[in-house]
């Protein structure tokens, strides 16, 4: 039952979210400064995580693939293949739904208790599409380009650990990266984090709007935030998998 | 003047407000008392469109503000200015521009206009030397302040306050309870106060309405106030040690 009120409440937020901002210049001046704390600032993480998980596919795929009998390239083919169908976009996303997620909840939630929404409220401004708004258009646009990068700095990662710790050879690896290249699945795994960068930002909102009470409710507004929004993640992950590539 | 019709207001299965009827007068300082939880922040928030009210109408100068659809309701509120009990300034942005925020969302004016009106907004609540200042670097006084500020920027017809003085010391509270007043008269606003500061009572109180357990108890004024014979208003006034010395004997 409480599953229904909250779905319910989440989708008219999300109808009044979409609607025409009071002021265009203001709406693209909140939408510079989310690209940046959605986008720019989430970059270093991306990239760090990225470069060591690349790394670390590249020595345990090296481990488990001894056999002769398996061709040299494999090891730079399923590098490719990892990091594109799934590390990239979806564990990318499920880290940055802790990061943006409980700011975002928190954020929203601190104006919620502090009475700054009731204060847009009462101007006659839209709070759930000033505030919301922005953000989901910012992580739409934003997270494309965190994936993009991390598919480059994970295989890069990769690359560069069968060279250094002498995996694999250099031309093995990138033979096996161009070895039956679908670019499908680019396209298939930029929709993937786009549709997730809408869940995580549009449910961290929902949690941070709807937060009542104090620092310690936000807290937990904030925490629902990343658990319902990983889990929205992982199940919409099966279902697009399952749609897209079965 | 706002005037509130036979107004209820419940949640779940508790009835808050009980068929409240009051008139808010033009140019003067409505208040409205009672203890924690008797239902007049409920009541407020009625006002505000905050609280859909379950029956009963709210007049803004015989507009009906309960029945009027969304976009109707935007327009009132623009007439409306709001001080909420924590100032609810803006906390990203500094007070200068919480104060040009909602001329940037409604006014015509250009920039040059704003900055001029968001000035004389600052100076009038003596703020000059907090321009560019973010909420979290000045005190509670003078973010109620800023938050007085905001509310008249767009020249409110309603100015609403929820206890104006809660958290500040009392020459502070004095200070901004008298700003509220000259705000009042300057600009011949209907203001409507929500407190249970008992000096705000006695020295603004020029349409004072006691709500006790959901209903309107007593109305009146400053001078029939404190001569009140009413028991429940009474027991109200007279709780502090401070002001059962200043008890008229009978």
């Amino acid at each position: 039952m409480q599953f229904f009120f909250n779905f319910g409440r989440y989708l008219l937020l999300m109808k009044s979210t979409f609607s025409k901002p009071l002021n265009y210049k203001y709406f693209f001046k909140q939408l510079g400064t989310e690209i940046n704390d959605i986008g720019l600032n989430s970059l270093g993480i991306v990239s760090i995580i990225s470069v060591f998980i690349g790394a670390v596919l590249v020595i345990q795929a090296g481990y488990q693939i001894q056999n002769p009998l398996i061709p040299a390239y494999t090891l730079g083919y399923g590098v490719r293949e990892s990091v594109i169908l799934e590390f990239s976009p979806t564990i990318v996303s499920l880290i940055l739904s802790g990061k943006i997620g409980s700011s975002i909840a928190s954020q929203i939630g601190t104006m919620r208790v502090t009475e700054q929404i009731d204060a847009l409220d009462i101007m006659g401004v839209n709070s759930a599409s000033f505030l919301i708004l922005p953000k989901i258009i910012a992580g739409l646009l934003v997270f494309p380009f965190l994936v993009s990068i991390s598919m480059m700095i994970g295989i890069t990662g990769g690359y560069l650990a069968a060279i250094m710790w002498g995996i694999s050879s250099s031309v093995d690896f990138i033979a096996g990266l161009n070895y039956w290249f679908v670019p499908f699945e680019i396209v298939y795994a930029i929709f993937k984090a786009t549709f997730f960068s809408f869940l995580i930002v549009s449910i961290s909102a929902y949690y941070g709007y709807f937060a009542k009470g104090g620092a310690e409710d936000v807290g937990r507004a904030s925490t629902k935030a990343v658990v319902y929004g990983s889990v929205a993640i992982l199940l919409s992950n099966l279902i697009i998998t399952k749609l897209f590539l079965s | 003047m706002i005037e509130v019709r036979n107004l209820n207001k419940s949640f779940e299965d508790k009835q808050v407000l009980h068929d409240v009827n009051i008139i808010f007068e033009q140019g003067k300082q409505n208040l409205i008392i009672g203890q924690s939880g008797s239902g007049k922040t409920v009541l407020l928030k009625c006002l505000v469109g905050l609280f859909e009210p379950d029956s009963g109408t709210v007049l803004f100068n015989d507009r009906d503000f309960t029945s009027m659809s969304l976009k109707q309701k935007k327009e009132i509120r623009k007439e409306i200015g709001m001080l909420f009990q924590g100032g609810a300034l803006f906390d990203s942005m500094t007070v200068i521009e919480n104060v040009m925020f909602p001329l940037q969302m409604f006014s015509e004016m250009s920039k040059e206009e704003q900055i001029e009106r968001a000035n004389f907004c600052i100076k009038r609540v003596e703020l000059e030397d907090a321009h560019n200042k973010l909420p979290s670097e000045i005190s509670g006084g003078m973010q109620k302040r800023a938050a007085i500020a905001r509310a008249i920027a767009l020249n409110p017809k309603y100015l609403f306050c929820d206890e104006p003085n809660s958290g500040l010391d009392p020459k502070t509270g004095v200070l901004i309870d008298n700003l509220i007043e000259e705000i009042t008269q300057e600009f011949n606003i209907t203001t409507i106060i929500n407190t249970h500061d008992m000096n705000s009572v006695i020295v603004h109180g020029d349409n004072i309405n006691y709500i006790y357990q959901g209903k309107v108890w007593w109305q009146g004024d400053k001078t029939e106030f404190l001569h009140t014979q009413n028991e429940e208003l009474q027991d109200f006034i007279y709780s502090t040690e401070i002001l059962k010395r200043l008890k008229p004997q009978s």
